[in-house]
This record gives C-alpha cells, sequence and structure tokens, in this order.
C-alpha cells in the first residue's frame, strides 16, 4: 500500500507534540506495535525540536515541513526547515554532540534518530537549511523475545 | 503544577509528567533548580512513574541536574522507569551517573 501525507506548521515548541502524534496516526494503517510507533514518535520528535531551536534558533515564525510516506511496510519521514543548517553534519551527529548545552539538551537527538530508525540521513550545509530522512520497516520485529 | 515538586530530608522529589519533550522541559529544569538552591538538597529524584513519551530531551534534564549537584557529593536517581525510559537512559550512558531503581 502506498500513502502520503505533508504539512507545515510554525517553529513552535507546542508544534513538537502534534507532530509525532500526526505521524503515529499516519503510519497506524501499517499496524505498528506500540514498540514502533514509540520509536518513532521519538525520532520525528527529534528531528523536530532540533529544527525549531537548532534551525530556527527560536524564531518561531520559521516553518517546518514535515513529510510522510508509506510505502508497503516501510515508512519514511522527512522533516526540513530553512534555518541556518549545520556546518559539519558528521561531527553534529556524534553522540553528546551539542552546540547549546546551556539549554539542557544532551547531543542525543541524531544518535536516538539513528538508534530508533532503521535508516537516517542528514543533508544539509551553512545557511541552506536542513533535510533529515529517516525509514523504518513496520513489522520486522523478531518474534523471539529480546528479553524486554 | 508546583505539588510535582517536594523536597523530603536530603531529597527533591521531581514527579515527571506525562510527555518529556523539549516544549516541558524547560519548566522541569528551571524548577528543580529553583528548589536545590532554594532548599538546598543535595540529591535529585526523578520519578518517572506516569511518563509514557520521552525524548532526548529528558537525558538532557537529568544530565544537567547532575552537573549542577554532582561537584557538592549529590546524586541523581530516577524511579520507575519503564524499559522505554531505561532503554534512553542506556543509549546515553546515563545509567553510569545516575542511579536506576525499581
Ligand atoms: N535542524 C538543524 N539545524 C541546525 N543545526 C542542527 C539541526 N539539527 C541538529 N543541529 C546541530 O546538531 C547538534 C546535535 O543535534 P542533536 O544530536 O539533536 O543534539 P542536541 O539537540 O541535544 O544538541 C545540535 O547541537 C546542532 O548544533
Ligand atoms: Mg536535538
Amino acid at each position: 500500500m502506498n500513502n502520503e501525507m505533508k504539512m507545515e506548521f510554525d517553529a513552535r515548541s507546542e508544534n513538537e507534540s502534534f507532530a509525532r502524534v500526526a505521524v503515529a496516526a499516519f503510519v497506524s494503517e501499517l499496524d505498528p506495535t506500540l514498540e514502533e510507533i514509540s520509536d518513532i514518535k521519538t525520532a520525528v520528535s527529534e528531528a523536530v525540536t532540533n529544527a525549531i531551536i537548532h534551525g530556527y534558533d527560536g524564531i518561531t515564525d520559521g516553518k517546518v515541513t514535515l513529510y510522510c510516506r508509506l510505502e508497503k511496510d516501510v515508512i519514511h519521514i522527512e522533516v526540513e526547515d530553512t534555518g541556518r543548517g549545520i556546518p559539519d553534519v558528521e561531527q553534529a551527529m556524534e553522540p553528546l554532540f551539542t552546540t547549546k548545552p546551556e539549554l539542557n539538551r544532551s547531543g542525543m537527538g541524531f544518535p536516538f534518530m539513528e538508534a530508533f530508525m532503521d535508516d537516517l540521513e542528514v543533508i544539509s550545509g551553512p545557511g541552506e537549511g536542513t533535510r533529515v530522512l529517516m525509514k523504518k520497516k513496520i513489522g520486522c520485529t523478531p518474534w523471539i523475545g529480546d528479553g524486554e | 503544577m508546583e505539588e510535582d515538586f517536594k523536597v523530603i530530608d536530603n531529597y527533591l522529589m521531581v514527579k515527571m509528567p506525562e510527555e518529556i519533550d523539549h516544549h516541558k522541559s524547560s519548566y522541569i529544569s528551571e524548577n528543580a533548580d529553583r528548589f536545590i538552591l532554594r532548599e538546598n538538597v543535595s540529591n535529585v529524584v526523578f520519578d518517572f512513574e506516569d511518563t509514557r513519551f520521552m525524548d532526548s530531551s529528558g537525558i538532557g534534564i537529568l544530565m544537567g541536574r547532575y552537573k549542577k549537584i554532582s561537584c557538592f557529593g549529590g546524586k541523581v536517581f530516577a524511579i520507575n522507569a519503564d524499559h522505554r525510559i531505561r532503554r534512553l537512559l542506556m543509549l546515553s550512558g546515563l545509567h553510569k551517573i545516575v542511579e536506576i531503581m525499581e
């Protein structure tokens, strides 16, 4: 089954929960487990939060675009901002790396996206905005328990 | 929401909300810091009993409080964390500095 959705919203922190709930509702037709929904919500929350606090630096009239596509049993998610961009993507993706320690950031946003999705790609450059592309296959959880 | 922060002896108890994201996190960090200063407590206990969603903002809250109190010999505890929250704590290495309890 194929299905698409796209939305654009203001770079306001109240929209973080709205965005992850929207994606969770959109993916529900693939019958994901609670675990998979939770993984996706965390990853979306990370990408959208980054667009808001790093991309636009708190300037709330910036726009965040969220695009999702279901292709068979895979959900593709793209989060895009047209903000400041990332000068060194490789460094930004390292665990614990943050440019905003004073804001209680942990530098675990990208590592969580990587851990909870099957695939993560970040396209960015200084002044060029940021696109985060993520993929996750639904329904491939091994049936032998992972020990919880 | 003030009732989510309680001081018992030398411990600040923080009842974490249902959803912990960046939108909610500054309120929690600021209030925790206010209580730590005002009540002069050295330890902080974060109670995740009600928490159903958390992202890396929750990790930032715990890391930030740890940095504030550890130099005075204080400790950070996490209680009632479900397996998902535990996984986030493990992935970020926080289990090495935060005591995770039942
Ligand atoms: N959309 C973005 N626009 C600009 N910079 C970003 C963006 N996303 C991430 N970054 C940069 O990458 C760093 C690491 O991001 P992340 O792993 O989510 O950690 P954190 O958000 O806690 O800083 C950020 O501190 C920031 O410098
Ligand atoms: Mg982040």
